[in-house]
């Protein structure tokens, strides 16, 4: 049960690029993705400030070979999930037992909340095809088909954690000798359904997000889709290119406090990071990143802040929030987050937190401002927490 | 593996002390609703208020279950579910669109998130251990499952509390509706196989809803309901030849043969095109076998299936078919072993292996 599961492939799509290359150039360069909102049309759209992924649905659709009425968490989750098989070098996925786990948030919503507007109206009227993909399984079906991956596929929703849980799966499924290859990551585009929800909750920023930041005002929402390939030593020994990293901890906790809020001490948080320590068999002072769940709200800021305190005092990891690039991208944070996390290893490089100005006062670290080059490095740990308390921390490691 | 404990509300009398002797529920019309018990006995009142209607039958459904095993706090949560609290996202849609995205509250935001329930549950008990949370249309409950069994078998857990579910609000029904699911004209429950002809069949089922929990552990005890021998799924058959490997593979690994079953719970759901599968594997892989069908308890929904587990569940504790069941089957003898076999759609088959303890 506890054979490697080694990391062969990378595929994402973001604000900061539209594919690897692109936002680890973004990454490299401290060019954030977040801006005025050009692509969703939302009546907030002059206030909130989004990080939307550069393209157009059509522009989507055509990188992704689907059509263009389809969902764009569909066209986004094609496109990561087509890069991450490719980029893996495994020739003939056929050859091998290979599943597909995918996470989301909210399914087809973009397509339905234009749907629901001529339905209300009249409940004969409004297109059909808008509603057909509204499940969150839906979306990944519309990805596996195209993938042709039909041995295992799943979806996985626990809100903000959702993508780091389907990677965890994967990498279970691959320990319990159900599959050899798994695509796990996940994806969420904007909608005005989240936009609302969250802007409901007070918690959105309407100037650029500046997580870790004493004067921190809350998060910006992001979009994109990441995806790693798992797979199992044997898989590994046949590609040309040995996979240089492998997931070696994994844990999902809850919090038990609040629906939507994190409890004071970050309770959950320190569970899920300690648990994958353990999972892992490290020690805290073996991590040397952590890229942090750091969404900018007031709450998860302090929550997570005070749990990596508990663990890691008096000997801090370098951190940062990458989500200063891209937004938060909800159920596709755990995919992306942990791509970049791999990205860490594989170059030796430390992404900055972005807009830091003032440290928060009542935390004894402070998150990197400035990028990191030529650093060694072992081993990330990755943190992705959301609404439900559900906490799930990943951590990569060099082979 | 074993089911130790059951919390299932349903279309039928099944929460509680359920009357499994008395006749089924009948139901006219295309639309099957839960009944729905006194929230008062498992959750505070205070949080009942706040609770939409599945949030509600999902907690006490598992908070039964979790009374049943005599288990406080589980080592796992994990639910499944096809549709999420739709209530809660209808609502909230709505009133977007309604009032142009002002004026929104968000108490139905916040419960419209597919985790809510695994999350309500976790809240109640206070529980910090391993919450997920599956949303898979026809697969949701079944990753749920494979999940629980999954952390039995790596003893990261000795006891989890899996469930499932889903409901159907107006809005959901009239969309499905519109895309076919449902039997037009007038329909009873309890007749959706007769159609008439019978050679030809009618077009759509029935809708259906519920929220049914189990624990799984991995001990015995002495009030289980049944042995957990086995779940397979899978995804878009090629066709019936492939259906059938798929039922033999599996019944292979389990180390048995068909003769070995004693009674196949299939999901039969009165559309003349999902039940013609059934029908065909009766000709060959079940032509032996004592088959009943459960889709007229509980109508169909994508997670379904786990009524089916439930029901496969107390016919293995009992060793019959109850008269809930409303139908009578072939098997003279004591029911040891149980295979259900179901398809959402001909896109999602899964198969569950119980035996008795």
């Amino acid at each position: 049960m506890n054979e490697p599961v080694f990391i062969a492939g990378t595929g994402i799509i973001s604000a900061i690029g539209n594919n690897v290359a692109q936002c680890f150039d973004a990454l490299e360069n401290s060019r954030a993705g977040i801006g005025p909102m050009k692509y969703l049309d939302s009546v907030h759209k002059h206030r909130l400030p989004v990080a939307e992924v550069k393209l157009s649905n059509e522009e989507l659709a055509k990188l992704a070979g689907l059509p263009k009425t389809k969902s764009r968490t569909a066209l986004l989750s094609l496109i990561a999930a087509k890069e991450a098989l490719s980029n893996s070098g495994i020739e003939n996925i056929t050859k091998w037992r290979t599943g597909f786990l995918s996470a989301n948030s909210v399914g087809g919503m973009d397509k339905t909340e234009n749907f629901f507007k001529t339905f209300l109206a009249d409940n004969n009227k409004g297109r059909l095809r808008d509603v057909v993909d509204h499940e969150c399984g839906a979306v990944t079906e519309l990805v596996a088909d195209a993938l042709g991956i039909k041995d295992h596929i799943s979806t996985i929703s626990t809100a903000c954690s959702s993508s780091a849980n389907s990677i965890f799966l994967g990498a279970r499924l691959i320990r319990n000798d159900i599959l050899d290859v798994v695509v796990a990551g996940g994806t969420d585009a904007l909608t005005k359904f989240t936009l609302n929800g969250f802007n409901t909750l007070m918690i959105v920023d309407e100037k650029l997000c500046q997580p870790f930041d004493e004067n921190r005002r809350g998060l910006n929402l992001g979009e994109g889709a990441g995806y790693v390939v798992l797979v199992s030593d044997k898989v590994a020994a046949t590609l040309k290119n040995k996979p240089s990293v492998k997931l070696s901890g994994y844990c999902n906790a809850n919090d038990a406090y609040h629906q939507t809020a994190s409890s004071p001490e970050g309770t959950g948080s320190y569970l899920a990071m300690s648990g994958a320590l353990k999972r892992s068999g490290l020690q805290p002072a073996d991590i040397d990143y952590i890229n942090l769940h750091g969404t900018g709200t007031q709450n998860n800021d302090i929550a997570e802040g005070t749990a990596i305190k508990r663990l890691f005092a008096p000997h801090y990891p370098k951190m940062s929030s990458t989500k200063t690039f891209t937004g938060h991208t909800l159920g596709a944070s755990g995919g992306i987050e942990g791509v970049f996390s791999v990205l860490a290893l594989q170059h030796g490089i430390i992404f900055p937190n972005l807009r830091l100005e003032t440290p928060m006062k009542d935390l004894p670290f402070v998150p990197e401002r400035e990028v990191i080059k030529n650093v060694k490095m072992k081993h990330v740990l990755s943190n992705s927490f959301g609404f439900g308390g559900n906490c799930s921390s990943l951590i990569f490691s060099k082979v | 593996m074993y089911i130790r404990a059951t919390g299932n509300i349903s279309p039928q009398k099944t929460f509680g002390h359920p009357p499994m002797e008395e006749a089924p529920v009948a139901y006219a019309g295309n639309r099957l609703a839960c009944f729905e018990p006194d929230y008062k006995e498992f959750i505070d009142p205070k949080l009942i208020r706040r609770m939409s209607r599945i949030i509600r039958m999902g907690v006490a459904a598992a908070m039964e279950c979790l009374k049943e095993a005599d288990v406080k706090v589980p080592d796992a949560i994990v639910t499944g579910t096809a549709y999420g609290c739709m209530e809660d996202t209808s609502s909230f849609l709505s009133k977007m669109v309604e009032f142009n995205e002002e004026l929104l509250t968000p108490t139905a935001f916040i419960q419209s998130t597919h985790n809510t329930i695994g999350a309500q549950i976790g809240l109640m008990l206070q529980c910090n251990n391993y919450n997920n949370a599956y949303v898979h249309r026809g697969f949701s409950f079944e990753s749920a499952l494979l999940d629980g069994m999954l952390l039995l078998k790596e003893k990261e857990a000795t006891t989890v509390l899996v469930g499932a579910v889903d409901e159907i609000i107006n809005n959901s029904h009239a969309i499905l509706s519109r895309m076919g699911l449902y039997k037009q004209g007038p329909v009873s429950n309890l007749e959706i196989y007769k159609t008439i002809p019978i050679a030809i069949g009618t077009k759509g089922t029935i809708a259906g809803e519920g929220a049914a929990f189990f624990m799984l552990a991995s001990e015995a005890s002495a009030t289980d309901y049944a042995k957990l021998d086995g779940l397979h799924t899978f995804y878009k058959p090629a066709g019936v030849k492939e259906i059938e490997r798929q039922i033999s593979s599996f019944l292979e690994k389990q180390a048995i043969n068909i003769n070995d079953i004693d009674l196949v719970i299939t999901g039969k759901n009165g559309d003349a095109a999902s039940d013609k599968i059934y029908d065909q594997l009766g000709q060959t892989v079940f032509n032996n076998s004592s088959m009943v069908n459960y889709k007229h308890l509980c109508g169909e929904f994508p997670t379904a299936s786990s009524f089916a587990f439930w029901l496969a569940a107390n016919i293995a504790k009992s060793g019959k078919t109850p008269a809930l069941l409303g139908q009578s089957n072939s098997a003279n003898k004591t029911i040891k072993r149980v295979l259900v076999y179901n398809h959402y759609m001909n896109m999602h088959h899964s198969l569950f292996l119980l035996s008795a303890c």
